[in-house]
């Protein structure tokens, strides 16, 4: 059987993280060459409440299209870590925003956690790219795609001006993780 | 050269068909989950020289692409069940009066406003007797992104083959998510117009069954000048109440799509591990995927499940169920509402075998999980 990896991306509606998703599927399935079907669920609302994205990434044609157990889910708000933390894999991992998720869901998961946000605020200067630095977090913590994948499908999709930002935002998540993992 | 290639919504990838298949004309009114097809065609028809409208109601949007058609226009709509619940008057009218057109329903849960979030599977009997009277239905259920491209297209060619509505429909999952899709070539999939008039003007009939039981269809506005009704009507397009008139134009518009050789023009399956399967899932559109899954970890499990996809949910594929019906000992059916497409798997295996459901509606999908215990418990 292909092996097939599951990851969850959930926070507030309008923080961006359906377009991480995609990227990461696009990373995935234009740029490696894999198998890869993003998907979504969100409420009615253009912003706010929780919402999450998903992408199934594998070497063969995949039928399910939504998670079954989660290899790795990112939770950027308190209300998505309550949500959607659970469906992790025994084994799985879990990525916090340390800022606004206070009670850590429990479970057989490992747990990472750094201010995600407030790092793309600080340190890169634009709360904004927020859904960027955690695409980078991601991606190192998964290795589902490699690096270079990755900071290619975030550049493809960004305007000429905001390159840099963006490539800082990726990279800066990217090195925050596997800092952590050491 | 290598193929043109992208990750695309579903919803993209069927507006991208429909210009691929010639649309000319978009006549909308945007709803949830179905709005991305009329975004993406705002921009795509106007490229091709094709208009675009968003009309001021389901209704309008149906009547304009009624009209947009009959002056020979390839049109589509796209929308969602409530949206197709206003547009059943005017279905009915693209059925009597051999209107071809192409419906995309992207389906929610219902009745009424329902979930829009969410997805449904409860329009499929909707999509076979939506609108009042006999008709003929065609309807389609692509379960990938890729399949939404060349059932799109298809979509069109039967339109314009049998000259009716065709409905495209599929559900808000594989609607709203995204695969890596390659574009086919122009010329790489069949792209059907329809039969045009080969007499003089004067002589014409839109409804002359002497061209076969689908007359050719002349383009509104034209040199060819006819009338066009809801009403029965006679060869000319003129009403009639005469029996064997109406009688005739009635039986002749379900045989255009009933009769043996057009059903098997139209019909479309999908079977996987079928052929020594002891339980068969009968599944379509995204819970296809679903059944997939499960019939995979099953066969590991020893059991012998095998999947039954029907592409052409209508005409329904009456003979492969029967046959399956008897080589099997029971059908499990899995759809997101609350038995529809079970009738007619139970209609036409006549108690052949145990028939048992899966059914969903509270906005999940149907997971493989599911669909492996109904199995485990039927077996």
């Amino acid at each position: 059987m292909a092996k097939r990896t599951e990851i969850r991306f959930s926070g507030a509606g309008g923080q961006g993280l359906i377009t991480a998703g995609i990227i990461l599927a696009e990373a995935a399935s234009i740029i490696e060459g894999k198998h890869a079907v993003q998907s979504q669920s969100y409420g009615p609302e253009a912003r706010g409440g929780a919402s999450k994205s998903e992408v199934i990434i594998s070497d063969g044609p995949i039928d399910y299209p939504k998670a079954t157990t989660v290899d790795a889910c990112l939770a950027m708000t308190q209300e998505s870590a309550d949500k959607y933390a659970n469906g992790i894999k025994k084994g799985g991992v879990l990525l916090l925003d340390s800022d606004f998720v206070k009670r850590e869901p429990q479970g057989d998961f490992k747990t990472y956690k750094f201010p995600i946000i407030r790092t793309a605020k600080e340190d890169i200067g634009r709360e904004i790219v927020g859904n960027v630095v955690a695409l980078g977090a991601m991606v190192a913590l998964t290795d589902v795609v490699s690096r270079e994948a990755g900071e290619k499908a975030v550049l493809a999709r960004v305007p000429e001006a905001f390159i840099e930002l963006n490539k800082k935002a990726y990279n800066l998540g990217y090195d925050k993780v596997k800092e952590l993992l050491k | 050269m290598a193929k043109k290639v992208a990750l695309l919504q579903g919803n993209e990838v069927c507006a991208h068909a429909a210009v691929y298949a010639g649309a000319q004309f978009f006549g909308g009114y945007p709803i949830t989950p179905s709005t991305e097809v009329a975004e993406v065609l705002s921009v795509e028809l106007p490229k091709v020289g094709g208009k675009f409208i968003q009309m001021e109601d389901e209704i309008a949007a149906m009547a304009s692409v009624i009209g947009a058609s009959l002056t020979g226009a390839k049109s589509i709509t796209a929308t969602s069940g409530p949206g197709v619940s206003l547009k059943q008057e005017l279905i009915g009218y693209a059925c009597i009066a051999e209107i071809p057109c192409v419906i995309v329903n992207v389906m929610r849960g219902g009745p009424s406003t329902g979930m829009p979030t969410g997805p449904g599977q409860s329009d499929v009997q909707q999509a076979r007797w939506g609108t009042h009277g006999d008709h003929a239905a065609i309807a389609l259920a692509p379960s990938s992104c890729q399949e939404i491209f060349s059932e799109t297209v298809r979509a069109f060619n039967l339109a314009e083959k049998y000259r009716m509505p065709v409905q495209v429909l599929y559900d808000e999952i594989v609607g709203h998510m995204r695969e890596r899709i390659e574009f086919p070539e122009p010329g790489e999939l069949e792209v059907i117009d329809r039969a045009k008039p080969t007499v003089a003007p004067e002589q014409y009939k839109p409804y002359d069954t002497s061209f076969g039981d689908v007359p050719p269809l002349a383009a509104f506005g034209s040199e060819y000048r006819f009338h066009v009704t809801g009403l029965n009507k006679a060869q000319d397009g003129f009403p009639t109440t005469k029996a064997e008139l109406v009688d005739d134009e009635q039986r002749r518009q379900i045989r255009k799509v009933e009769n043996e050789t057009a059903r098997a023009d139209i019909e479309k399956n999908e079977e996987y591990l079928t052929e020594d399967a002891e339980i068969i899932v009968f599944a379509y559109g995204s819970i296809a995927r679903s059944a997939r899954y499960a019939v995979n970890e099953l066969r590991k499990e020893g059991i012998k499940a095998g999947l039954f996809r029907p592409i052409t949910l209508w005409p329904f594929p009456e003979k492969r169920v029967a046959a399956l019906a008897k080589q099997a000992k029971a059908i499990v059916v899995a759809e997101m509402n609350l038995g529809q497409m079970v009738h007619e798997v139970e209609r036409v295996s006549k108690g052949a075998c145990t028939i048992a459901g899966v059914f969903r509606v509270d906005g999940e999908p149907i997971n493989p999980g599911q669909i492996m215990d109904k199995v485990k418990e039927v077996r």
